[in-house]
């Protein structure tokens, strides 16, 4: 499949089902009335926008005189949204050399995937790419990290299992530096947010890359899994509170999940999201994009 | 995992606790911050909405007929409708018929299917069985590697097969295993989404040949709203048998739990706690409605309730035929202790739990004196109390171990009840008897 095919399509469904239950409501110039309202409200709720961000766009919806049909309604939401996903809109620029990138964020979310496929996103741009492996404590994640380096050809940092993260993150970052390498980042375990010597441990990594180079890590991007609830807003509070997250990578688009929980984080946290995931191949990423996100969580 | 839910939901129930009745109006208050609270868990809208409307049904029944606080009637009915969706008890694994048993292990990208395939395996050790592992993932780099680590971890055997196909793995594990005299099977399967068609039809494939006892799906707890549709599809293609909800061990609210349970109807088997072989536990749903509810155990409180319900209209109906006497009352006591201390029993109401302990060790004495008092009473002057003049109140005094001015205060109180009692309504009635030595505000 193409990319932009999986693209569509992916993003489609979601925009389809959208559009095609709304509508479903009457025409698109029908008056609104309460039933209009609720349904828009389930309809913003399923795709996970959040009962907070859900109830104020409701609310704005409501107190607007000039919205009289359901076509405006659904403008007002479309572009409402939009203003606020166009506000975190931010593309990631390599803007210094050697630039670190740390990967942070909660089990299973797809940080080593995303990782392989930044890798090869920035090869083919003509850049030198180093990873540090520094998951040291998930069972054969320094083995899936460099399998997925033997596949873009670019070297890894590691050390045995179980050693300190902040070490390899040391020797990954130093040796980048010696060797001219363009990009260097750094997978890390997966982690609860809620869990504090972990959190500390990460800390303790960014100190560390901070000694070796005093302007990095310039990147600390969080992956955020899109089937992810309510709960993302708090593990974004937590990881940004103690790292200072500079994007969001929201990974799992190509799933039936809307990802409308990005619209919470955004108004609330104000978080660049920076590249969306739309599968498990290494060219399965895409830059993060305001409109066409938001046309997709919408009718065009 | 439900902490914050269980605030929100004991918080509402505070709010109209203790109160009369609730207006129309209060009750779809309370409702709708039920229903708030369940869409900011992550409950799926249109099971929040069927949840919603059965509690409003049952409400509105049993608030017309019965004494209860409004509060208490709540949290119980709310208790009730989660064990009805979450089951009963906790479900074990099914193990009938010849071995090997078949476990397969299904569910999205990165939900733990591994970590949890590895996990499965050491309670089924520390079980007396002995399984085998095998990893039908041939897509993920590093999935078989990160399998045979773990099975280490718990001692099990691995069957590796590298390079082939998912079902020409599980077809050879299943021969193996019975030469090998295996008597489970564990597959863990690659990590796939409900609409990869031919990943789905990998799965029915390998359901087919292996004919499993458990397809158990495992599913992060942190889902949102989407987890309907996925576990309905994973459902629809392979009926199954059980759900693990795992990464509990973080502070979502865990709607999906009660979403996927629900649409499903697939028991919750376990529950994974963190990232360690021995983080996993038996899901008890009584257990976890409880914890949902922030209270010790509702399925004490409830069947005090129930008790309360009946022991309430005997009282009321000699109440209102003022045949109610101090020996009554003294009953009345009886039975109140009799329920337990009143520390333990208020400990087991929802919301009461945060009442200081050291008032309610009051209460206790307090009762005991009450009890003395009519204790030290003649039946005479129990049947009727006003014969007991001021001579009688001294040797009452002495024989309770108590003060004239504490007897005063109690006959003082009963009085009042017995002349109130004409027309007043069932409520009211119980309100009174609970001010009455100042006995709190139970039922
Ligand atoms: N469908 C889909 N799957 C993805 C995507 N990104 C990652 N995955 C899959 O999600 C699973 C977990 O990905 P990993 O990259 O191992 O996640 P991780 O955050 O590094 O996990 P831990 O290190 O264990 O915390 C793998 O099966 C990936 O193939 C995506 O955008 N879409
Ligand atoms: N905190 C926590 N982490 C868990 C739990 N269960 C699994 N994990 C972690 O979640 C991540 C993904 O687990 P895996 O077992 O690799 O998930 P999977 O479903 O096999 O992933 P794929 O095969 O890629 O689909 C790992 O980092 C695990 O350590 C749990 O109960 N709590
Ligand atoms: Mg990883
Ligand atoms: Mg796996």
């Amino acid at each position: 499949m193409t990319f932009f095919k999986k693209l569509t399509e992916s993003l489609g469904k979601t925009r389809k089902q959208f559009t095609e239950e709304v509508h479903k409501l009457g025409g698109e110039e029908e008056k609104i009335d309460e039933e209009y309202i609720e349904r828009i409200e389930e309809l913003m709720i399923e795709a996970d926008f959040g009962i907070n961000v859900t109830e104020k766009m409701v609310e704005g919806l409501s107190k607007n005189k000039d919205i009289k049909t359901t076509k405006d309604a659904e403008l007002f939401l479309r572009e409402k949204t939009y203003s606020i996903l166009k506000t975190v809109e931010k593309p990631l620029a390599l803007r210094e050399k050697p630039f670190v990138i740390m990967m942070v964020g909660t089990n299973g979310g797809g940080k080593t995937t995303t990782i392989a496929k930044l890798s090869s996103l920035f090869t083919e741009r003509g850049k030198t790419v180093l990873l540090g492996a520094c998951d040291t404590f998930r069972a054969a994640a320094i083995q899936q990290l460099e399998e997925w380096a033997k596949r873009v050809n670019i070297p890894v940092i590691r050390q045995k299992e179980g050693s300190d993260p902040s070490a390899v993150a040391y020797d990954a970052v130093s040796s980048a530096n010696a060797r001219n390498i363009d990009v260097i980042i750094l997978d890390t375990a997966g982690r609860m947010h809620t869990k504090k010597n972990l959190m500390e441990e990460m800390k303790k990594m960014k100190r560390v890359v901070k000694k070796v180079i005093p302007s990095a890590p310039q990147e600390i991007l969080l992956t955020l899994d899109a089937t992810t609830g309510q709960n993302a807003i708090s593990q974004a509070k937590e990881f940004n509170k103690a790292l200072g997250i500079t994007g969001i990578v929201l990974t799992k688009m190509d799933g039936t999940s809307k990802g409308g929980i990005i619209v919470a984080i955004a108004s609330e946290l104000h978080i660049p999201v920076k590249y969306i995931g739309i599968g498990q191949e290494l060219e399965d990423i895409k830059g993060f994009d305001a409109r066409q996100f938001t046309d997709a969580l919408f009718a065009i | 995992m439900f902490s914050n839910l269980s605030d929100r939901i004991n918080n509402t129930i505070r709010k109209v606790r203790g109160r009369g009745r609730l207006t129309a109006q209060e009750l779809d208050g309370v409702l709708r911050e039920i229903k708030l609270s369940l869409l900011e868990a992550d409950v799926h809208y249109k099971v929040t909405k069927s949840f919603v409307n059965k509690i409003r049904e049952k409400a509105i029944g049993k608030e017309i007929e019965k004494s209860l606080s409004p509060g208490e009637v709540i949290s119980s009915i709310v208790y009730e409708e989660m064990v009805h969706i979450l089951g009963e008890k906790n479900e074990a694994l099914n193990f009938s018929g010849n071995p090997p048993f078949v476990i397969m292990v299904v569910g999205l990208q990165g939900s733990g299917k591994t970590t949890t395939t590895a996990k499965l395996a050491r309670f089924l050790r520390t079980k007396g069985r002995n399984p085998i592992l095998v990893s039908c993932d041939p897509y993920r780099p590093a999935a078989k590697q990160q399998l045979s680590i773990m099975a280490k971890r718990v001692n099990a055997a691995v069957f590796e097969n590298d390079g082939s196909s998912a079902v020409d793995t599980a077809k050879a594990c299943l021969k193996f295993a019975k030469q090998a005299g295996k008597d489970v099977i564990i597959l863990d399967t690659a990590g796939r989404l409900h609409i990869e068609e031919d990943l789905m039809q990998e799965l029915e494939e390998i359901k087919k040949i292996t004919s499993p006892k458990e397809i158990l799906f495992v599913a992060d707890a942190m889902m949102g709203q989407e987890a309907v549709n996925i576990a309905l599809e994973f459902n629809k293609r392979l009926n199954l048998s059980g759900v693990i909800f795992t990464k509990i061990d973080g502070d979502a609210r865990g709607g999906a739990v009660l979403s996927i349970k629900s649409v499903t109807g697939s028991p919750i088997k376990f529950i994974g706690t963190g990232e360690k072989v021995e983080d996993i536990e038996l899901f008890h749903p009584d257990r976890v409605a409880s914890r949902i509810l922030g209270m010790g155990d509702m399925l004490t409180l409830v069947e005090k309730v129930k008790q309360a319900e009946t022991k309430d209209t005997d009282i009321i109906k000699k109440l209102k035929t003022r045949q109610f006497t101090l020996d009554d009352f003294l009953e009345q006591i009886r039975k109140v202790k009799k329920m337990g201390s009143l520390a333990g029993t208020l400990k087991l109401i929802p919301g009461l739990s945060k009442i200081r302990l050291g008032n309610m060790e009051e209460m206790d004495k307090e009762t005991k004196s009450i009890e003395a008092v009519i204790l030290s009473m003649t039946k005479e002057e129990r049947k009727n109390f006003r014969i007991i003049n001021a001579s009688r109140k001294r040797r009452i005094a002495k024989g309770s171990g108590t003060r004239v001015p504490d007897v005063n205060r109690l006959l003082k109180q009963f009085n009042e009840l017995s002349h109130m009692m004409k027309g007043l309504n069932k409520r009211k009635a119980m309100q009174m008897m609970q001010n009455l030595g100042s006995y709190p505000k139970m039922f």
